[in-house]
């Protein structure tokens, strides 16, 4: 009787098709499980840039879908980081301080190690205590708990006193770039208990663990297209029932859901929270792969490249956000890392890591004025012209 | 019969301005009004206040057989509690199709998890068709509604309307922009509409009201004017005077 829901939404079978080929075809020419075509750095930029792809679905979610342009998403990216970052930092320090200690004539006592592990990390902020934030720095379970539920509580939180007060639009944009700055400044002090703007680094090496980056790298691969396998799923079968039509309408006539006696504010804070945590995973397996994470990845600039992915993919569409993510973070890896090659003009040489910015900005005005729906709005033409 | 609705002593003005007057209105469990009005007499206000959109600064709005007061209700609980509304302008969501507006519209749990596990039964869909055939749209229910003509969409959303089973159905100038034979089909709508439920519309268009044929109610700056048959209004002096004699 019921259609299964993949036969319904043919979009979704065909992309997971496409991210399952392109995940085998990179494990096959990786450096750690294939034949070395691909340098394990690349592989950290593949598995990153399928992290963005993640936090756009979210983004998507939550603009594309719901309306509200949140420009502050990076700011559970980047807890979710923190929160991984801490357990990675703390283990493997303390590795390290046992073993040095270990020489010692006298085998150390336990608050030996924790100071030693205390004054390696803080050291750089004049420290030695741990703040009390690091209490669960210790247990990989619970700091894995913390990645969902700081971001999740930071969102329903923010989220509730926002959507309560009936904040919408440009408002609440500029609301939620408010809090990103505002945490990203707190991170900055020397005192927030994350080492101040040096961050938390040393983070592609996990600890205990003998493999070599090539293999490591290739496990978090792996990992992040499966995270993005997973929320694109579950991002595609929230908007594919009653719920995409409620949040749709939200975004289309607010007013006009709330007289059909839906309690907007308590849909919108859902997908607010839910968007948060899709956002926290991303960023958890993204850190990891980036090796440091620090305020500055926070600062409110990152979540409006965000929103520009997801603008440049085509919104309301969540192969977009995708597309817009991996297309636009790569080229710009690309642009910035000095790959691209300059344009000499012979008066004047463009470079592009100066000057991608302004390509960036410039193709941003243009999708907006000339291609509403972005580069997933090709997509509609190829079906418009297989139809007729 | 007993009152559904009761709106008595209510007073909201903005920025000194009396849009409502100690205004005093009721309407029975199946009844239909018609509410006219000169510009600026308060009969979207009167609507605003019923559905909680706007807050009055004195009176009561009493609901229903237990005397609830609708002013401390969010404007979701009150249309979960039976009033539904139709705007001026035909307010249906253009991006969806027909169908996907009437099933949000369908009377059922209004949660989030319940919206989230939501999945349509062939009930459901039955009752989408049959109201779909009630307003007309039978052969409409895969397009967009974006697609519809102007009197299409106010049927749409007067489906939309029945689809809620409210208990009590305001109904803003819905025949505005509309081709004599679409009026016909409106007014035929609500008429039946009203058999079971409360129903008023607000119109300024006197054929409309005629068609009707139902009690009405004459507003004038915030306040009842008149009340009666039409014929007993349009009678009345007062009425003439800041209306119809205009």
């Amino acid at each position: 009787m019921r259609t299964p829901f993949i036969a319904k939404n043919p979009s979704v079978l065909i992309f997971l098709l496409a991210l399952a080929a392109f995940t085998i075809t990179v494990t096959i020419l990786s450096e750690g499980f294939g034949i070395g075509v691909i340098s394990t750095s690349f592989i950290k930029t593949l598995g990153k840039t399928l992290c963005l792809c993640l936090i756009a679905v979210a983004m998507d979610l939550v603009w594309g879908f719901t309306g509200i342009l949140s420009l502050g998403h990076f700011a559970f990216f980047g807890l979710g980081g923190y929160m991984i970052g801490m357990w990675l930092m703390y283990e493997r320090t303390r590795l390290i301080v046992t073993e040095a200690l270990m020489q010692g004539q006298i085998p150390p006592t336990e608050v030996e190690i924790i100071d030693g592990i205390g004054s390696q990390i803080f050291g750089v902020v004049g420290s030695n205590e741990f703040p009390l934030i690091w209490s669960f720095a210790d247990s990989l379970g619970l700091q894995l708990l913390l990645v969902l539920l700081v971001p999740g509580v930071l969102a329903l939180v923010f989220g509730w006193l926002a959507f309560r007060s009936r904040v919408t639009g440009v408002y609440l944009s500029i609301l939620t770039q408010a809090m990103t700055l505002a945490l990203a400044l707190y991170l900055f002090q020397n005192d927030s208990g994350l080492r101040g703007n040096n961050g938390l680094s040393g983070l592609q090496n996990l600890p205990g663990v003998g493999a070599s980056q090539a293999v490591v790298s290739m496990w978090f691969f792996l990992a992040s297209a499966l995270a993005l396998a997973l929320g694109y799923m579950l991002a595609a079968w929230i908007v594919s029932g009653k719920f995409g039509s409620v949040i749709r309408g939200i975004r289309d006539n607010e007013t006009r859901v709330r007289f059909l006696g839906y309690s907007v504010e308590a849909f919108k804070l859902a997908v607010f929270t839910l968007t948060a945590c899709i956002a926290a995973i991303a960023g958890a397996l993204y850190y990891p792969q980036a090796g440091i994470i620090n305020p500055a990845e926070i600062v409110p600039i990152a979540s409006i490249y965000l929103a520009v992915w997801v603008a440049i993919g085509g919104r309301g569409r969540l192969y977009g956000a995708v597309i817009g993510a991996g297309f636009v973070s790569l080229i710009s890896t690309w642009f910035t890392g000095g790959q691209a090659p300059d344009i000499a003009l012979g008066i004047y040489t463009i470079k592009w890591v100066d000057w991608w910015l302004v390509l960036l900005g410039l193709s941003f005005v243009g999708v907006t004025l000339f291609a509403p729906n972005g580069i997933g709005g090709l997509f509609d033409l190829f079906k418009k012209g297989s139809k007729t | 019969m007993s009152t559904l609705l009761e709106v008595s002593g209510v007073s909201v003005s903005f920025d000194g301005f009396k849009a409502i007057n100690n205004l005093s209105f009721q309407i029975a469990e199946t009844e239909l009004r018609a509410v006219i009005g000169p510009n600026g007499a308060g009969k979207t206000t009167f609507m605003d206040i019923v559905t909680g959109k706007t807050r009055p600064n004195e009176g009561r709005v009493i609901w229903g057989e237990k005397s609830i007061s609708l002013l401390r209700m969010s404007e979701a609980q009150i249309a979960r509690a039976g009033i539904g509304r139709k705007f001026q302008k035909p307010t249906v969501f253009e991006d969806q199709t027909v169908r996907e507006n009437f099933l949000m519209a369908l009377k059922k749990e209004r949660g989030v998890l319940a919206v989230l596990l939501f999945r349509p039964s062939p009930a459901d869909l039955a009752r989408v068709d049959e109201l779909a055939d009630e307003v007309g749209l039978a052969s409409e229910l895969s397009r967009l509604a974006g697609e519809l003509s102007h009197g299409q969409k106010q049927w749409l959303e007067i489906g939309m309307l029945l689809a809620q089973e409210p208990r009590l159905l305001l109904v803003d100038e819905p025949a505005a922009g509309m081709t004599p034979e679409e009026r016909e089909h409106t007014s035929a709508l609500l008429v039946a509409a009203a058999k079971t439920r409360a129903v008023v519309v607000v119109e300024h268009d006197m054929e409309f009201v005629r068609r009707l044929d139902c009690k009405v109610t004459v507003l004038h700056e915030g306040a009842v004017l008149a009340e009666g048959s039409l014929d007993h209004v349009t009678a009345n002096s007062d009425v003439i005077d800041v209306y119809l004699g205009r």
